[in-house]
């Protein structure tokens, strides 16, 4: 979560700098927020500015982020935000909905209130504009590229549309939604999000072609079905977002064509290279507790369990927020299966599992 | 306090001692589950008054060459620097605000207004003085290495000199509180390990540098004309927090009715041993709001040294529960006003500073070695860093 701060001159970098040693231990924007909390990039940070209905259980959150932002995002990347509720920060990570550069310097992300999600509730009913929340960088390779191929195809269900809204929105600025068909499922119409703009979207562009699919009324698109609906399917550069069984399906229909390098997918939940560590004992910072952790126990699980306070935020590999210095052994990425074993190289406590013992520097 | 009366403890029996830490164990777990939003409000508060002072101290100080300013001006750095140092650094460097899982407030990379790097402090406060609180020679802040502060300390000539080193380590705390986590007398046994020593050295050398240039360069240059004006009373700021936070402290452990403990007492402890051994090796002081603010809650050190990782501002409610298990239970529970413990210390240094045979009382008694031992089985799972000691670790 922690930015490089960005100096545009080296000018600017030497004030920092010079800043830096009359507020150490603390950093100059640790004073300069307590005047406006945007202007801090030690932690970014944005400002809520507006939330827009979407749908009955869905909301569009306007931020206007503080210093250190970056507003040259790719559209189809997410964000993480850290929310505070009765004193306690949460975090999560959601697609940027807006195109890149927009004016107004804000960037917009849609949540959906999820029945078990009590802070995706939250954002969707409970936030108050004003309201200052955390921010992580835009991340993820959920991307078109740019030029974009001649012929694209998108294959959205739910919730899913977020990062596909923000790559339809960008090609229709950049006058190149030439020959694109969108498949969107969502249960019944008041469920689907941006349905009026979408439709409008097609109306404007010949070359868009939008599919609404209520999954109440014509059940859940089987990748059979493909040719029914997109008979050109096979010639086109395609994108996948949406829930876990549908994104299977399509990447083993896919896998079965031999067309996986055409298929682009975008999962929300933590996807494991399946590999195991073996497991060891854990030592949770110089003279902290340890503990006997096996293979397949992340290091932020086990210290939890073993009553250690660590930092998490998305718990899913992607806010860092849950970095740590390795002190001595090695741990395992369970994303990649790579081994990390630097001394005092940072490692996600959230995603990565012991290969024999180790220590974390807390 | 007289030997005899620390026995008002060995008449717990088994059965009383763990009842004892069932209840500290529910008062914690009554705490753990309320901490909300009160209580990050109390953290936050603080931080933005202790910043603003800072802020305010250091401009008054551009002007320090009028008296007026440069006295202004001390008193604001000054407060904020003790501010800093106490009720936010230590109880933050104690994960009492982990909880809010902010990065900005966090145990794990807060660094503090003074020379020692939080790092170290971590080891030798929160993980050696809290985990072996008052037992000879294992506890280090047993007169920091420096004073005789127990009759079971060796005497040796070099003790006669303890109400000049006395006063030398409260106007330097800071320093000597830079040098804690060395283990000096680890190094003069040969016991150190050299590459720890250097790493140590180069981390306190970074730290020092960066606060001295702060205040004994930046800001005295930036003030012009009034440069030394600056530096002294930047000078004089760090010596009023070093003076203050090393009474504070102090306070905490030598006042008369605190314990020490004898090494074995470790060996089979308890949980429920453990608390009652902060409880009697640790004592309070009394006074108002803001004396508390100022201490960093640590009038509550009895509080404190029972649950090191609760939030500050809860210790005063849990010290009426705490003095009622001790009233209901017959043990000690020693506190006073500040200037009655703060005498009763400075008299046990002065005493010390004689061999036992030149004195009759024992201001710090040892206390005995406990009933029975206990099997394997009976002893407590690995004790994690006090600190972090919540009731899931436990379990
Ligand atoms: S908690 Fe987000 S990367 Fe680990």
């Amino acid at each position: 979560m922690t930015s490089a701060p960005i100096e545009r001159t080296s000018v600017l970098r030497r004030i920092r700098q010079a800043g830096k040693a009359l507020t150490t231990p603390l950093s100059p924007d640790d004073y300069l927020a307590l005047v406006n909390p945007l202007w801090s990039q030690r932690e970014l940070r944005g400002r809520v500015e507006k939330v827009v209905p979407e749908t009955e259980n869905a909301a569009t959150l306007v931020i206007r982020p503080g210093w250190g932002w970056r507003f040259d995002h790719s559209p189809g990347q997410y964000i993480g935000i850290g929310v505070e509720i009765d004193g306690r920060f949460h975090w999560r990570s959601y697609s940027l909905s807006s195109a890149p550069l927009v004016e107004g310097k804000t960037v917009s992300i849609t949540v959906k209130a999820m029945p078990e999600g009590f802070l995706s509730d939250h954002l969707v009913n409970g936030l108050e504009p004003g309201t200052i929340v955390r921010l992580a960088s835009p991340q993820g390779d959920f991307v078109v590229p740019d030029p974009p191929p001649d012929r694209m195809l998108f294959l959205v269900g739910g919730s899913g549309i977020t990062p596909v809204m923000s790559i339809l929105r960008t090609l229709d600025r950049r006058g190149t939604l030439d020959d694109v068909v969108l498949i969107y499922s969502a249960r019944f119409e008041e469920d689907m999000m941006f349905l009026q703009e979408l439709r409008e979207l097609s109306g404007r562009h010949e070359g868009f072609t939008f599919h609404e699919r209520f999954t109440d009324v014509d059940g859940i698109l089987a990748p059979e079905q493909l040719d029914d609906v997109c008979h050109d399917w096979m010639d086109r550069e395609t994108w996948a977002c949406g829930p876990a069984p549908m994104l299977d399906a399509f990447t083993d229909h896919f896998q079965r064509l031999g067309r996986e390098d055409h298929l682009h997918v975008e999962r929300f939940t933590l996807a494991t290279a399946g590999t195991e560590g073996a497991g060891g004992s854990v030592t949770f910072g110089d003279g902290g507790p340890t503990v006997e952790v096996d293979g397949a126990t992340t290091l932020l699980e086990a210290g939890e369990e073993a009553g250690v306070n660590m930092l998490f935020g998305c718990r899913m590999g992607i806010c860092h927020t849950c970095d740590v210095p390795l002190a001595a052994g090695r741990v395992r990425d369970l994303r990649s299966g790579d081994e990390h074993g630097e001394p005092n190289e940072y490692i996600q406590t959230c995603i990565s599992v012991a290969v024999g013992d180790c220590t974390l520097a807390l | 306090m007289a030997f005899a009366d620390v026995r008002e403890y060995t008449h717990l029996t088994d059965e009383e001692v763990e009842a004892i830490g069932r209840e500290l164990d529910e008062i914690r777990a009554q705490v753990e589950a309320e901490r909300g939003q009160a209580d990050r409000d109390h953290v936050t508060r603080v931080i933005t008054l202790q910043r603003r002072l800072a802020a305010a101290g250091r401009i008054t100080l551009f002007a320090s060459m009028f008296p007026p300013a440069w006295l202004l001006g001390t008193v604001m750095l000054g407060s904020a620097k003790i501010l800093e140092n106490m009720e936010i650094g230590h109880n933050t460097m104690h994960g009492q605000w982990d909880w809010m899982n902010d990065p900005e407030i966090h145990s794990s990379n807060w660094e503090w207004d003074t020379t020692q790097p939080a790092e170290q402090w971590k080891h030798s406060h929160n993980y050696i003085h809290h985990q072996f609180t008052n037992v000879l020679g294992h506890d280090n802040d047993i007169g920091y290495g420096i004073l005789r502060m127990s009759r079971d300390q060796k005497w040796t000539p070099y003790n006669l000199g303890q109400p000049v080193y006395n006063a030398l380590l409260a106007l330097f705390f800071e320093w000597g509180v830079a040098l804690h986590d060395l283990d000096i007398e680890a190094i003069r046994k040969g016991k150190k390990d050299p590459k720890l020593l250097k790493k140590q050295l180069k981390q306190i050398g970074d730290k020092v540098g960066k606060q001295a240039f702060k205040d004994y360069v930046m800001y005295p240059a930036l003030s012009g004309p009034s440069f030394f004006h600056t530096l002294s009373a930047n000078f004089t700021a760090n010596i009023m927090r070093n003076v203050w936070s090393y009474m504070i402290i102090f306070c905490g452990h030598f006042p008369d009715g605190a314990v020490h403990f004898s090494e074995e007492e470790l060996e089979d402890e308890t949980r429920a041993e453990w608390y009652l051994r902060q409880m009697l090796g640790s004592a309070n002081f009394e006074g108002g709001k803001l004396l508390h603010l100022m201490s960093g809650q640590l009038g509550y050190q009895i509080e404190h040294h029972l649950f090191p990782d609760l939030p500050s501002n809860r210790y005063a409610d849990i010290a009426v529960k705490v003095k009622d298990i001790c009233r209901r239970y017959d043990i000690p529970y020693t506190t006073g006003p500040l200037h009655k413990q703060y005498g009763q210390t400075l008299r046990t240094i002065m005493k010390l500073s004689l061999p036992n045979r030149r004195t009759t009382d024992n201001p710090a008694p040892v206390a005995p070695r406990k009933r029975r031992r206990l099997d394997d089985s009976e002893r407590p799972t690995r004790r994690s860093e006090l600190g972090k000691w919540s009731a899931a670790a436990s379990a």
